[in-house]
């Protein structure tokens, strides 16, 4: 019987077996960011450890930074000041640092892949659960919490069981105006926010590799929100052109031994897999998030459900009553005052590129306040070289510095309670983007839409 | 990490579905660089009004509920990796959850913290929540070694299921770190072998 990838790659894996369902699992690439390493560094000292090998970290300022005058030192002394613990603990034990003002600085799921550092094969973690991104590469990725990340720092392995594995196959092809975030977001809205747990999930069909390597992280990106341990799509020419030349991918022969080992990187056809879904991409519409979790999700037209199963009610009023909506409500017309483009889910240069197309000589509409940040300082760059920083300033959007932000809100760029937020992130819980902020999940062309209407409209009319 | 036998203890019910880890502890606490504290900030958007006062509404405020148990509803602990939500648990004084279904990541960075994620079916939740909203007073009692879960007023135990290693590691307070040291021969000997060394 053939192997599923997961199994491919997690074979390759395995240290040992101890027993039970666990296994010792060896990790290849770990990235740090300044929130969930600090008690992990103190922890390796209060046992008197060291790294097993600096050389497989890599670690990156994100979470808490500000989006304005990177420049500066950072005003708030807790995110100054675990910014400069991750500094100091990085130049102690000798890991790599992509701190504020490098070249290479950004949120840690867009600089891995960009910088070539995510690879076919690998397996990668890191304290934050959106690590899921990577496997858009082929890649066994994940999030893990402070003491795994303890683990790694001191073993490079983890004591963990093998997932299970679900294929969700998607044929035929998006329409116009339907992207990658809505696919994703029609899928986890299908399964719901806890229907994927426990399971590793591969992600194929036309549909799927079709997408841009961009298209398939956002889609990786959210594995995590309906449950899942990751996601993964198999490697092919796509991931591979997007690889070749980036500065920390194999170069030269060694470019040559790597692709001949990710063409190998494939679900055999006789793999068997413990749940299949297929969807048609041509039955996806733009989607949009009306309560406080992602599998709470319609298509952008619809309406909000009038009644859920009776075991959900309880939830299911109290995410309408924090959103301030009805159930059985349409969205189209209802005012926006805040559209935030960014995340690890859409702010890569992809993402950007969108956004400015659309709103190339227009304008946002005066109530609207709309801050676009870019995922790393080589989005950045590049948005600056062909111009994009021009024509999102033009339209009355501002271009920030890189960095999580609004996605969770711990810097400076929060949602005010009870406005409702259009962004383009992956999570619309309570309190996400600020204590009382309602977040409206959709993808960048929707959030450009609705930033120059300053209300939700049916796009469907705006698309030529 | 604690040792963690047998408790027995009155519930607080929180029979709200999928409680994400930004519910359990916002990112804005998250600043801290060490593991303490967290507790004071525990559900903290659900437990205080914008200006810092106790809402009245919430379970934790209220006076007929306390204990060392957390009763929560369905896919507890999902969303953020972050470990801090369980260590806002444990620090605020729980050592035990109990739900229908945990979200990955938040089971094992509870056991890795000490604190018993304890999984019943969805019927046994419904009547747990019934019985302690009927009597704040019901005591539960959670014993590790036999893996069992007692409801003294039903008359009735119920089963759980839980890693066989991982119970050791509670019962002795032991962490994968320590058992993950002890494999370094087994590391070294697989990084010789690998068929592809990135
Ligand atoms: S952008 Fe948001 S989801 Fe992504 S790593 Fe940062 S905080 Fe997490």
């Amino acid at each position: 019987m053939g192997k599923t990838l997961v199994d491919k790659i997690w074979d390759a894996h395995v240290v040992k077996a101890v027993g039970g369902n666990l296994e010792v699992f060896y990790i290849d690439r770990h990235l740090i960011h300044e929130v969930t390493s600090p008690q992990a560094f103190d922890e390796l000292a209060a046992r008197g450890l060291t790294l097993y090998n600096p050389a497989q970290i890599v670690a990156t300022a994100d979470h808490n930074v500000p989006t304005r005058n990177q420049h500066l030192p950072i005003q708030d002394p807790l995110s100054r000041s675990q910014v400069d613990k991750l500094t100091e603990n990085c130049a102690r034990h000798g890991v790599e640092l992509f701190g504020l003002g490098h070249e290479y600085q950004g949120i840690v799921h867009v600089i891995g892949p960009e910088l070539g550092i995510t690879q076919p094969g690998m397996t990668i973690v890191c304290g934050d659960s959106h690590t899921s991104t990577h496997g858009a590469f082929g890649a066994i990725a994940f999030g893990i919490g402070t003491s795994q990340v303890t683990q790694v720092m001191a073993s490079q392995c983890l004591l963990i069981s093998r997932p299970k594995r679900m294929r969700i196959t998607v044929e035929r092809q998006l329409r116009r105006g339907v992207t990658a975030k809505d696919l994703i977001l029609h899928v986890i809205a299908q399964l719901g926010t806890g229907g994927a747990t426990g399971y590793f999930v591969e992600y194929a069909g036309s549909a799927i590799r079709a997408l841009s390597m961009e298209g398939r992280m956002t889609v990786c990106n959210m594995s995590i929100e309906m449950g899942a341990r990751g996601g993964l799509i198999a490697p092919d020419v796509t991931t591979f052109s997007y690889l070749k030349g980036r500065p920390y991918a194999p170069q030269g022969e060694q470019w040559e031994q790597a692709v001949a080992y990710w063409q190998t990187l494939f679900s055999d056809a006789d793999a068997a897999f413990d749940t299949e879904l297929h969807f048609d991409a041509g039955g996806i519409s733009p989607m949009i998030t009306y309560g406080t979790n992602p599998g709470m999700g319609m298509v952008l037209n619809g309406s909000i459900p009038l009644q859920v199963l009776e075991s959900e009610t309880v939830s299911f009023n109290k995410s309408l009553q924090y959103m301030g909506f009805a159930p059985g409500e349409s969205l189209l017309g209802k005012q926006i005052n805040y559209v935030f483009i960014g995340s690890c889910t859409n702010s890569r240069i992809e993402d950007l590129r969108a956004v400015a197309a659309y709103v190339k000589g227009k304008h946002k509409a005066a109530h609207v306040e709309a801050i676009i940040v870019p995922g790393s300082k080589q989005v950045e760059k590049q948005a600056i070289a062909e111009g994009l920083d021009q024509v999102l300033t033009a339209a009355g959007f501002e271009l920030r510095e890189p960095g999580c932000s609004a996605c969770l809100a711990m810097n400076d760029d929060k949602i005010p309670a009870g406005a409702y937020c259009v962004s383009t992130s992956n999570r619309n819980f309570e309190g996400r983007q600020g204590p009382g902020a309602r977040t409206l999940l959709a993808s960048p062309l929707v959030a450009a839409i609705t930033a120059v209407e300053g209300r939700i409209v049916d796009i469907t009319k705006y698309l030529n | 990490m604690e040792k963690f036998q047998t408790l027995r203890s009155t519930a607080v019910p929180l029979p709200i579905e999928n409680i994400d880890t930004d519910q359990i502890i916002p990112a804005r606490f998250l600043k801290a660089t060490t593991r303490e504290g967290f507790g004071a900030n525990l559900f903290s958007d659900w437990r205080y009004t914008a200006d810092g006062q106790p809402k009245e509404s919430f379970v934790l405020n209220d006076a007929r509920y306390g204990g060392k148990i957390l009763l929560g509803g369905k896919n507890f602990g999902c969303g953020s990796s972050r470990e801090h939500a369980a260590w806002a648990l444990y620090d605020a004084g729980f050592k035990v959850v109990i739900s229908s279904y945990f979200a990955d990541i938040f089971r094992g960075n509870a056991l890795n913290t000490g604190l018993l994620p304890l999984q019943v079916s969805d019927e046994i939740l419904q009547r747990l929540f019934a019985q302690v909203e009927l009597d704040p007073q019901t005591q539960l009692v959670v014993d590790l070694p036999t893996q069992t879960l007692t409801v003294p007023v039903w008359e009735e135990s119920i089963g759980f299921d839980l890693d066989p290693y991982k119970k050791e590691c509670l019962i002795n307070g032991y962490d994968d770190i320590d058992f993950l040291l002890n494999q370094k021969a087994a590391i070294a000997a697989y990084e010789q072998q690998r068929p592809w060394a990135y």
